[in-house]
C-alpha cells in the first residue's frame, strides 16, 4: 500500500458515505411504506369515493410486493430516473430539479453571508471577550437564534416589504427571472435566514478558540511575542477548526433540508414546501426522492467536515 | 459561595431571570391571576387593569397563559436537553476513546439518523407513539442527541490525541476515568456554549412539533406555540405574539449568560487564565 | 331562445332596445323575470368593463401535488385557475341559485324528469382550434361518471344511466326522476374538454376566456386571453396569474403592498385590521360551508340520545362566531341547510346555549368521565380554538371534553369519518338533496354522523321526485327537524367567504356558491387603469 494514509482515510470516509446512502435509502422506504394512510385516499381528499379510490390504488399498481418496489426504484434512481409522481402524474426528476437549484440558490446567498459574518463575530467576540462588544454580540445573535422562524419572516415583512416597499414579500422566482431581480426577490427569506443561523456558528467560533486560546503552546506563541491576531490565525483557528466546521455544516445542512417555514412565508418556491406537499399527499415517490437527496447532502457536508477534521489535525494525520 | 461575589453584572441579571422563570414555573397555579384556559373577554384585547398583558387569540388572559406555559416550556425543554446532552456527549467521548469498530458503527449511525429529514422522522414516530407528553420529551432529546453526538465527538477526537490522555492511557487508567477525568472536563467549555443554544432549540422546536400535531395538547401550550396562536397579529402590529416571542428570547440570553459564566468558571478550574 | 336572448340583453345595454321591451320579448320566449333580469345585469356589467391589464391573484390551496386534470381537482388554485381556461354546461346564478346556460344553451326535461335534453352552444372552439361539439360533451361526462374514474364528481353523476348524442343535443337517462340535474352539471370539476379529456386528460385545452400559458404546480400558474372567445361578457383583463399563496399573512402582506389584486381566505380575526388598510376592500359572503363536531350516532357514548343532545346544547354558537369567526358567520342550528338553499325550511326552531338543560340531558345519559373530542389545524380554519371554546362551554354544563390535536396530515384518512367525535367541515352542495344524499341518507360514504334512519332516507328519496314544490318544502322540513333533533350533527356556524381586492380590481360579484366569486373572480373582474 504505498498510498498516503490520509488518502486512504478519505477514501474509507467516502465509502463509508456511499454505503450510508444505500442504507438510508432502505431506510426511507421502510419509513415511508409504515406511513399511515393511504396514497389514493390522500389524493382523493375529504371528496374521496371508495370507488374512485379502488380505481385509483389498482392503477397506481401499489398492490405489488415491497422489496420490489424498492429494487426498481433504486434501479431507476441509480439510471437517474425518480420516477412519476403518483399525485399528479409528472416526472419527478424535472419537477425537482428546479426547486432544487431555488433552494441551493437561496441557501447559498444565506451562507455567503452567514458564515463569513459568524467567523468574524465570532473572532471579534474573543479579541474582545467579556467585553461590551463581545456581550453585545452575543446578546443580539442569541435573541435573534431564539425567536421563531416565522416570526423573524413577519417581522421583516412587515417593516421591509409592507411599511417601506423595498423588497417584496413574495419571493416567487422563475426561470426566466433577471439575477438582480431575483436577488431582490430573495433579499427577505435569505436575510431571515442568515439571522436563524448566524449565532450557532457564531457562538461555536467564538467557544472552540477560546477553548485553544487556553493551551500551553499558545501561551508559548504569545511569549514568542506574536500579536493576537497572528496567535489566532496561526495557532488558535488552525486547532479550533474541527468544531467550527462541524456547526457549519450542520448549518448549511439546515439551509439546504430546513427551511420549509421561510419558504411558506416568503412564498419561495423550494424543495421544502415540495417536500410538505407531497408528505401529506402520501406521494411517496416523490418522497422518497426528496428525502434521499436530502440524505445525500447531509451525508455530502458530514463528510466533507469529518475530512477537514482529518486535514486540520496534525495528530489525526500521523495517527500511531 | 464566594463564586457570587464576583459574578459579573451580566451573568447576575441571567441567573436572577432564570431563577425568576423557574420560580414562575414552579407556582403557576398560585401566581396566574386567571386558569389559563378560560375565555374571559374579547379576541386580542390591549393590555389592561384587569389583564397585564392583554387578551390572545380567543380572548383568554395573556399573562395566566405565559405563567402555565413556562411551566410546559422550561420543563420540557430542560428535560430533553438533559437527555440529549447526556446521551449525545458520552456516547460521543466513548466513541472518540475507543475509536474502531464502535466509532465507525455510532458515527454512522448518528449520520443515518440525522440525514433523514426531521419531518418524515417525525411523521413515523407519530404513527407509532402516542402523543404524550414523555413521548416528546424522548422523540426530541433523542433527536437533539445525534448534534450533541457530533460535536462531542468532536472535540474528545482531538483531546484524545493530546499528551495528557495518552499519558493517563500509559498510567493504565480505564475508559470511565479517561472519558470523566481527562476529556469531559476539557471539553466542557464548547459543551457548556452548546448547551445554550441547544436549550433554545429545544423550546423552538417544540413549538414545531405542535405544528405536526406531536407538540402540547390544548387548551395547554408551550410559548413558541403561544407564538403561533397568535402570529395573524404580528403584521398588524398585535403585541401577543410579541410577548411570548420576547419571553423566549429573555429566557434564550439568560441561560447563555449563565452558560457564558459557567464556562469561564470552568477555565479557572481547571487553569486557563479565562477570566478576565 | 337563450342566444337570442343574450343577443337582445346586449342591446338593452347598448341602449338600443329598452328594458320594458326586452323583459316582454324575454317572457314571450319563455324566461323567467329572474332570469331575464340576471341577463340584463350581466350585460350592464360587461358594458362597464375597462378591458386589459394583468391580474394577480394570491391564493391558499394550491400545491406542487396539483394537475391541470380536472377530474382531480380539489383545492382553491386548481379550482380558480380552472375557472379562466375550462367551462361548464350550466352554473349557478349568484342571486337565486338557479342554473344559468354556459356550454348548454338550453336544456329540457321528461314530464318524470327522468331524461334530460341539453342543446348544446355551437361556435364555441377549444384553444386548440376545434370545434366544441357535443360529443365532447357527452364524453366528458362519460369519463366524469365511469365507474372506473378517479374524478371526486362521480358521487354527484350516478343516477345517470346512459349519456347520448342527438342532432346538437345531449341525452342523459336517469335511474330515476331528478329535478335538479342541471344544477348537478355545476360542479367545478365538469369542466368540457376535447374527446372528454380522454386523450390527455392534464393537457388545460378549454373552451374558456383564457389559455394556459404557465403551469408550475404549488408556485404560479398564467393564462392569456384567447382571442377566439365566444362570451364579451367575462374575460376582461389581458392575463391572469394565480400565485400559491398558502400563508394568511403572506397573502395579506402581498396584497397590502401590492403585488396581488385578490386574496382568498382573509383570516377572520384580521378582517376588521385589514379593512382599514388603504387600498383594500373586503369581500365577505355568507356561503353554503359550515363547520361541525360529528358525533358517531352508532358509537358508544354517542349512541345515547340524550349525550347527543346534552353536547348540541352545551355549544354557545355566538360566543364561537365572535371568538373564532369575528363575527363574520351565520349561526347553524344542527341541520346542514341554510337560507342559501332554495326551498329552505324557514321558522326551524333554534337551538340555542343552554348549560342547565345541557347539564340536565347530560345527567340523565347516565355518562360519566371526560369526553374525547379529536380536532386538527386542518379540520376547518380556527378548528383547534373551536374545540378549546367547546370545552370551556361545555364545562358549564358539568361536561368534561378533553381535546385532542391530531397532526393535520393524514387526518382527513385516519380521523374524520372513523373516530366517533371530531371537527370537520363541509362545503356546500348545490341543492339540499345532495347535501342530504352525500352525508345524512343510510350508505352513504360520507355519513360522518353514522345518521341511520329508514324514515328519514325514505323522505329524501321521495322529495328528489317531487315535482310539487310546496310537498317537496314540507318533506325538507321534516328531514332538517330529523336531523337536527336524532342526528349527532353540532353545526355551530355557517362561514362567510371572505376574499379580499385592491380597489382598482372592479365588477366583483358576489356569489355564495364558492368563494372567489363562485370560483370565477378572475374572468368576472376588471381593472380599473385610471
Amino acid at each position: 500500500m504505498g498510498a498516503h494514509p490520509i488518502l486512504t482515510l478519505i477514501a474509507q470516509r467516502i465509502a463509508l458515505g456511499v454505503l450510508l446512502l444505500l442504507a438510508v435509502s432502505v431506510l426511507i422506504f421502510v419509513g415511508t411504506e409504515i406511513l399511515p394512510g393511504d396514497v389514493a385516499a390522500s389524493i382523493l381528499g375529504q371528496a374521496a369515493t371508495p370507488q374512485a379510490l379502488e380505481n385509483l390504488r389498482a392503477q397506481l399498481g401499489l398492490n405489488d410486493p415491497a422489496y420490489i418496489r424498492y429494487f426498481r426504484w433504486l434501479g431507476g434512481v441509480l439510471t437517474g430516473d425518480l420516477g412519476t409522481a403518483l399525485s399528479n402524474r409528472m416526472d419527478i426528476a424535472t419537477s425537482i430539479w428546479p426547486r432544487l437549484k431555488n433552494t441551493m440558490f437561496l441557501a447559498f446567498w444565506a451562507a455567503a453571508v452567514s458564515v463569513p459574518l459568524a467567523i468574524l463575530l465570532g473572532l471579534i467576540a474573543v479579541r474582545y471577550r467579556n467585553g461590551f462588544v463581545d456581550k453585545t454580540i452575543s446578546g443580539l445573535s442569541l435573541s435573534a437564534t431564539s425567536l421563531p422562524e416565522f416570526f423573524i419572516g413577519y417581522v421583516l415583512m412587515y417593516f421591509f416589504a409592507v411599511r417601506l416597499g423595498w423588497f417584496p414579500s413574495v419571493s416567487t422566482v422563475y426561470d426566466t427571472m433577471p439575477f438582480l431581480d431575483r436577488m431582490r426577490a430573495i433579499a427577505l427569506p435569505a436575510t431571515a435566514l442568515t439571522l436563524v443561523v448566524l449565532a450557532h456558528m457564531m457562538r461555536m467560533t467564538r467557544a472552540a478558540i477560546l477553548n485553544v486560546m487556553q493551551s500551553a503552546y499558545i501561551e508559548t506563541a504569545e511569549l514568542k511575542g506574536l500579536t493576537l491576531f497572528e496567535i489566532i490565525r496561526k495557532h488558535a483557528f488552525p486547532n479550533a477548526i474541527a468544531p467550527i466546521v462541524n456547526v457549519v455544516m450542520l448549518n448549511l445542512a439546515y439551509l439546504v433540508v430546513g427551511v420549509v417555514v421561510i419558504e411558506v412565508i416568503f412564498v419561495y418556491p423550494g424543495m421544502g414546501q415540495y417536500l410538505v406537499d407531497h408528505v401529506t399527499r402520501r406521494d411517496v415517490p416523490v418522497v422518497q426522492a426528496v428525502g434521499l437527496i436530502f440524505a445525500a447532502v447531509y451525508i455530502g457536508l458530514n463528510l466533507v467536515a469529518d475530512i477537514v477534521a482529518i486535514l486540520a489535525n496534525p495528530r489525526l494525520r500521523h495517527r500511531r | 459561595m464566594t463564586m457570587f461575589k464576583r459574578m459579573p453584572i451580566g451573568a447576575a441579571i441571567g441567573l436572577i431571570v432564570t431563577v425568576v422563570l423557574l420560580f414562575v414555573a414552579i407556582f403557576a397555579p398560585w401566581i396566574a391571576p386567571y386558569p389559563g384556559s378560560r375565555v374571559l373577554g374579547g379576541v386580542w384585547e390591549p393590555a389592561s387593569a384587569q389583564y397585564w398583558l392583554g387578551t390572545d387569540n380567543l380572548g383568554r388572559d395573556l399573562l395566566s397563559r405565559m405563567i402555565y406555559g413556562a411551566r410546559i416550556t422550561v420543563f420540557i425543554a430542560v428535560s430533553a436537553t438533559a437527555l440529549a446532552f447526556t446521551l449525545g456527549a458520552i456516547l460521543g467521548f466513548m466513541a472518540a476513546v475507543l475509536g474502531g469498530w464502535f466509532d465507525t458503527l455510532m458515527s454512522r449511525f448518528v449520520d443515518l439518523m440525522m440525514s433523514i429529514p426531521t419531518l418524515i422522522f417525525g411523521l413515523v414516530v407519530l404513527s407509532v407513539l402516542p402523543s404524550t407528553i414523555p413521548t416528546l420529551i424522548i422523540v426530541m432529546g433523542l433527536l437533539d442527541s445525534t448534534r450533541v453526538y457530533r460535536l462531542s465527538r468532536a472535540v474528545a477526537v482531538d483531546i484524545n490525541v493530546m499528551d495528557f490522555v495518552e499519558a493517563a492511557k500509559l498510567r493504565g487508567e480505564g475508559t470511565r476515568w479517561i472519558i470523566f477525568r481527562e476529556i469531559l472536563p476539557n471539553a466542557l467549555s464548547p459543551l457548556v456554549s452548546e448547551l445554550g443554544l441547544r436549550f433554545i432549540y429545544a423550546v423552538l422546536f417544540l413549538s414545531a412539533l405542535s405544528f405536526l400535531g406531536l407538540g402540547v395538547q390544548p387548551p395547554n401550550a408551550d410559548w413558541g406555540g403561544m407564538v403561533r396562536e397568535n402570529r395573524e397579529g404580528i403584521v398588524f402590529g398585535i403585541p401577543a405574539a410579541l410577548i411570548p416571542a420576547g419571553a423566549i428570547a429573555a429566557l434564550a440570553i439568560s441561560v447563555n449568560l449563565v452558560a457564558d459564566w459557567l464556562l469561564n468558571r470552568t477555565s479557572d478550574l481547571k487553569g486557563g487564565r479565562g477570566n478576565a | 331562445m337563450s342566444k337570442e336572448l343574450e343577443f337582445l340583453s346586449r342591446m338593452v345595454a347598448a341602449r338600443k332596445l329598452n328594458r320594458r321591451d326586452f323583459l316582454g320579448r324575454a317572457s314571450a320566449l319563455g324566461a323567467s323575470a329572474v332570469f331575464a333580469n340576471s341577463l340584463l345585469i350581466g350585460a350592464a356589467r360587461a358594458q362597464g368593463a375597462q378591458k386589459g391589464g394583468d391580474l394577480r391573484l394570491g391564493l391558499q390551496g394550491g400545491e406542487s401535488t396539483n394537475s391541470l386534470d380536472p377530474a382531480l381537482w380539489l383545492t382553491q388554485v386548481s379550482q380558480n385557475f380552472g375557472s379562466t381556461w375550462g367551462e361548464l354546461l350550466v352554473l349557478q346564478s349568484p342571486q337565486d341559485g338557479s342554473p344559468q346556460p354556459v356550454l348548454a344553451e338550453s336544456w329540457e326535461a321528461s314530464d318524470d324528469a327522468a331524461e334530460w335534453r341539453f342543446k348544446i352552444r355551437k361556435g364555441v372552439t377549444f384553444h386548440n382550434g376545434q370545434d366544441l361539439t357535443p360529443e365532447d360533451v357527452a364524453q366528458t361526462i362519460r369519463r366524469h361518471s365511469d365507474e372506473a374514474t378517479e374524478s371526486a364528481a362521480l358521487g354527484v353523476l350516478r343516477g345517470i344511466t346512459d349519456i347520448s348524442v342527438d342532432g346538437d343535443n345531449v341525452v342523459f337517462k336517469l335511474d330515476s326522476g331528478n329535478a335538479d340535474l342541471p344544477l348537478l352539471l355545476t360542479d367545478y370539476h365538469l369542466v368540457i374538454q376535447p374527446n372528454g379529456g380522454y386523450d390527455d386528460p392534464a393537457a388545460g385545452i378549454g373552451t374558456g376566456p383564457y389559455q394556459v400559458e404557465v403551469n408550475e404546480p404549488g408556485i404560479r400558474h398564467v393564462s392569456t386571453k384567447y382571442d377566439g372567445y365566444w362570451n364579451d361578457d367575462i374575460g376582461h383583463v389581458a392575463s391572469v396569474e394565480v400565485i400559491v399563496m398558502n400563508d394568511p399573512t403572506a397573502r395579506t402582506s402581498a396584497l397590502q403592498s401590492g403585488q396581488v389584486h385578490i386574496i382568498n381566505r382573509v383570516e377572520p380575526r384580521t378582517v376588521e385590521l385589514l379593512a382599514r388598510m388603504p387600498g383594500v376592500h373586503i369581500e365577505s359572503v355568507p356561503s353554503k360551508g359550515h363547520y361541525i363536531f360529528a358525533m358517531h350516532c352508532n358509537t358508544a357514548p354517542f349512541d345515547n340520545a340524550d349525550l347527543r343532545m346534552a353536547l348540541k346544547l352545551a355549544v354557545d354558537r355566538e360566543q364561537m362566531i365572535e371568538q373564532i369567526l369575528a363575527g363574520h358567520a351565520s349561526v347553524g342550528n344542527d341541520f346542514p341547510i341554510n337560507q342559501s338553499y332554495a326551498l329552505f325550511p324557514e321558522g326551524v326552531e333554534q337551538r340555542a346555549y343552554d348549560p342547565d338543560e345541557a347539564r340536565h340531558y347530560f345527567e340523565r345519559s347516565g355518562h360519566s368521565g371526560p369526553i374525547l373530542l379529536r380536532t386538527s389545524e386542518v379540520a376547518f380554519p380556527g378548528a383547534v380554538d373551536a374545540a378549546q371554546l367547546f370545552q370551556q362551554q361545555a364545562q358549564a354544563a358539568g361536561i368534561e371534553i378533553q381535546v385532542q390535536r391530531e397532526p393535520g396530515d393524514g387526518y382527513w384518512t385516519e380521523v374524520w369519518n372513523k373516530q366517533p367525535f371530531c371537527a370537520s367541515y363541509w362545503g356546500g352542495r348545490p341543492t339540499q338533496d345532495s347535501m342530504y344524499s352525500t352525508a345524512y341518507v343510510t350508505g352513504a360514504d360520507w355519513n360522518d354522523t353514522r345518521f341511520f334512519d329508514e324514515g328519514f332516507d325514505t323522505l329524501i328519496r321521495e322529495a328528489r321526485g317531487e315535482l310539487d314544490d310546496t310537498k317537496r318544502a314540507e318533506m325538507y322540513r321534516e328531514a332538517a327537524t330529523k336531523v337536527r333533533d336524532d342526528g349527532g350533527l353540532i353545526l355551530p356556524m355557517f362561514n362567510d367567504f371572505l376574499d379580499a381586492r385592491r380597489e382598482e380590481v372592479q365588477g366583483w360579484v358576489q356569489d355564495p356558491n364558492h368563494e372567489t366569486s363562485n370560483l370565477r373572480a378572475a374572468t368576472r373582474v376588471w381593472l380599473d387603469q385610471a
